[in-house]
């Protein structure tokens, strides 16, 4: 039990993770934070208040028993600790590193009301950084095998989640991966100064600690259908988890001149296949002294920052509303601008030019002001008149949105889908489709990881009622 | 792991392989492609499917050494493994059934050409085949695309085979010869694919395009494969690979196709002079 008293822990101010210097870690692709060391791990878990109604669970989409796992951080218990987020979350490491906490369990944290919130995330990546260092981490007993076997279409956050849970309840789970290496957006979106590729292998070494199988390289709708994953590979029920991956273009002029890439491709090109480390690697990527980058959400922050890394003078972030509109996580924007990058804001691009050659020379943008609030309840950012300007620039990303990818979807007969392309799903995750069920960006259109983790834990509980009941 | 069964040089830089990849083989369809990796640290290509037999498990592909990861893999034989094979990716190519066509192969483009040939033979298509090449040793399976053929054309840029000219000169023949055709299918080099279109246009053949772009994923992820067809965006992975020959701005890709010139350079030279030594003596 904390020793200190209520009072005495609100004057305790918030402690700050260790990170690397900003001129560092622009030079390098090594995690930006360093995380918290013991005391202040200490330090930080004793603010918690303890609350009787701890609001905190209820703010974490997958009801992590924060309170009881602060407190175990509190007695030094702290690979209990971990075990205990592991009842609802196989995901530590991950979570606490690029979850938004700030929007979830530390927005509605007691202390948060006068005070600046728990740390809660940071004690989570704490502690299962812990566990990891001290090899303690145990493969969780399976004590029912079951015969049912269960495919999971894609290893993003949703399917890891989903076969996770599944296999613990005992099924037998084959994971189909597209790419040839295992996490989708954990793998290929998410830059290594946040998530650590170490920490998604042994992740994903623990995934296959519980029996699930993973079959890297097959594309389902391509190398086998979801019929034939039922009809001929013997599968009872399929989790689909592919994510949104198709990336959009603003559709303005000169957007196939050489030097402009999606966000995707530029961050699949360095993150997947190792592009900063070209030629030792060979997969190459071309980079200009001047860089610019659309768009305002996480991806254009992972975008602009990598493009940093890899040696851009100028990295510019040009974004059509104001910073208060961004998506993008506070610390990484934060992080951004430390690391030098330029926001450009309420301007957006009419126009890439090229030269001769067809490469990029320079981007046309005009400034723009907020109106009236649009659907998402966002000001709507309009046009300023005769306000265009010309910057130089040679790479020109585009973060700008992505959908889901229609190849499934197209060779799924009965799996119906909105106008925007998103699989449509009940609350259990079904989809029209009987024994399919999806989750994540699939039927989100553009979520967080925690939220496609939300989806795959509800999806292999209501898996688990279907095939029951399939039996009775 | 992806074995090598078998390994045969159709030229002294076109090799044909055979490969173990039990899943992609019996869904292999005229017209689809797979990607590749030669090496742990190797780019992600993509390279057409000429064959597979669904029965051993097996796919065929032919490939010529051109950049580095192309000629790293010819370097690769029986017994070796490549670390990863997906696919089938791409539409499978629209066979005509009962039609007169012409199949059109410049280059190793042949070989992508040659199960959409067989498939249309198989559909009782009337074949008029043009195969062609910059010399003798590029011009590849003749006796196989004969097999399937009315009439066999070959031409040769320095005329050491064939005749010499370029692929478009039998094809304007065939047109004013007064045969009527329904169809035309080219695969080779852009600029070679841009002059059928460019024959053919005014005829209002319809002319099928085989287009090869920088690709990553090959699932419609990155869009580094994007074209504009008909003032369009396309992804070439997954809305392709082939197309309207009449509607593709085959100028702007052929300049997208140029990106990392340089950099291919870079790499092809660190490979070939690695460790001092000419790495592709041991080909052959």
């Amino acid at each position: 039990m904390n020793a200190l008293k209520p009072s005495e822990r609100m004057k305790i101010p918030r402690n700050h993770a260790f990170e690397q210097s900003p001129e560092e870690r622009i030079h390098n692709f090594k995690e930006v934070s360093l995380g918290f060391d013991e005391t202040l791990a200490l330090t930080e878990a004793s603010r918690c208040l303890e609350c009787k109604n701890a609001v905190c669970i209820e703010g974490c989409p997958v009801n992590v028993d924060i309170k009881s796992f602060i407190q175990l951080v509190t007695e030094k218990k702290y690979v209990e600790a971990v075990q205990k987020i592991r009842e609802s979350n196989y995901l530590p490491a991950i979570c606490g590193r690029v979850c938004p906490q700030e929007e979830q369990c530390e927005k509605v944290c007691t202390l948060g009301k006068k005070h600046e919130p728990v740390a809660i995330g940071k004690l989570e990546r704490f502690v299962a950084d812990y566990e990891m260092k001290a090899g303690a981490f145990i493969t969780p007993v399976i004590e029912e095998k079951r015969k049912e076997k269960v495919a999971v279409v894609g290893s993003g956050p949703s399917g890891l989640t989903c076969a996770a849970e599944l296999a613990k309840k005992g099924y037998q789970v084959t994971i189909f991966e597209a790419l040839h290496e295992v996490g989708g957006v954990l793998r290929y979106g998410i830059p290594e100064f946040r998530l650590p590729r170490e920490i998604l292998d042994l992740e994903v070494e623990r995934i296959r600690g519980l029996g699930v199988s993973i079959y890297t390289n097959f594309v389902v709708g391509r190398t086998a259908t979801v019929d034939e994953l039922f009809n001929d590979w013997g599968f009872s029920a399929v989790f689909l988890g592919t994510g949104a991956g198709t990336p959009h273009f603003m559709g303005i002029p000169g957007e196939n001149l050489n030097g402009v890439y999606s966000a995707n491709e530029f961050l699949t090109r360095v993150n997947l296949m190792k592009a900063y480390k070209f030629p030792d690697y060979d997969t190459p990527i071309r980079l200009g002294k001047e860089v610019a980058v659309i768009g305002g959400g996480n991806t254009a922050m992972d975008g602009v920052r990598t493009a940093r890394r890899l040696g851009a003078e100028k990295a510019y972030l040009i974004y059509r509303r104001s910073r208060s509109e961004m998506p993008a996580r506070l610390e990484e924007i934060h992080h951004a601008e430390e690391e030098g990058i330029e926001f450009i804001l309420l301007t957006n691009p009419v126009r890439i030019i090229g030269n001769e050659k067809k490469n990029v020379v320079a981007i046309e943008c005009q400034r723009m002001e907020l109106g009236e609030p649009d659907a998402s309840g966002r000001r709507r950012p309009v046009p300023i008149p005769n306000s265009e300007f010309v910057l130089n620039v040679q790479t020109v990303i585009e973060a700008v949105g992505q959908s889901p990818n229609p190849i499934i979807q197209a060779t799924t007969p009965g799996l119906e889908t909105t106008k925007k392309g998103t699989v449509i799903a009940d609350e259990t995750q079904l989809t029209k489709r009987k024994g399919v069920f999806a989750g994540g960006d699939l039927t989100r259109g553009g979520a967080t990881v925690i939220l496609a983790m939300r989806d795959g834990k509800t999806a292999a509980s209501a898996i688990h009622n279907y095939l029951q009941n399939l039996h009775s | 792991m992806y074995v090598i069964k078998e390994k045969s040089f159709l030229a002294s830089n076109v090799a044909r392989f055979v490969i173990e990849a039990p899943f992609i083989a019996p869904k292999r369809q005229p017209g689809n492609f797979i990607i590749l990796r030669v090496n742990p640290k190797g780019e992600r290509i993509p390279i057409t499917l000429v064959d597979s037999n669904p029965d051993d498990g097996t796919i065929t592909i032919i490939v010529q050494g051109i950049g580095k990861t192309t000629k790293e893999l010819l370097t690769k034989n029986v017994g070796d493994t490549l670390p990863d094979i997906v696919g089938p990716l791409g539409n499978p190519t629209p066979i005509l059934e009962k039609k007169t066509v012409v199949c059109i192969g410049g280059g190793v483009g042949t070989a992508e050409l040659l199960p959409i040939t067989k498939a249309l033979f198989e559909n009782g298509c009337k074949i008029f085949s043009i195969i062609g090449g910059r010399t003798k040793e590029l011009v590849i399976l003749e006796e196989e695309m004969k097999q399937y053929s009315e009439q066999l054309f070959i031409t040769t840029d320095d005329g050491s085979y064939g005749r010499k000219g370029i692929v478009t000169d039998p094809l304007k023949e065939i047109l004013s010869s007064g045969t009527k055709i329904d169809a035309v299918y080219a695969i080779g080099p852009l600029p070679m694919m841009k002059a059928v279109a460019d024959v053919t246009r005014e005829t209002g053949i319809k002319t099928y395009v085989s287009l090869n772009t920088i690709m990553v994923d090959g699932t419609g992820m990155c869009g580094g494969c994007r074209v504009t067809v008909g003032g369009q965006l396309k992804f070439a992975c997954v809305d392709g690979p082939e197309f309207d020959g009449h509607q593709v701005d085959f100028d702007e890709l052929m300049m997208r196709n140029k990106s990392y010139a340089d950099k291919e350079r870079l790499a092809l030279e660190q490979f070939e002079h690695k460790d001092g030594a000419c790495k592709l003596e041991n080909v052959r």
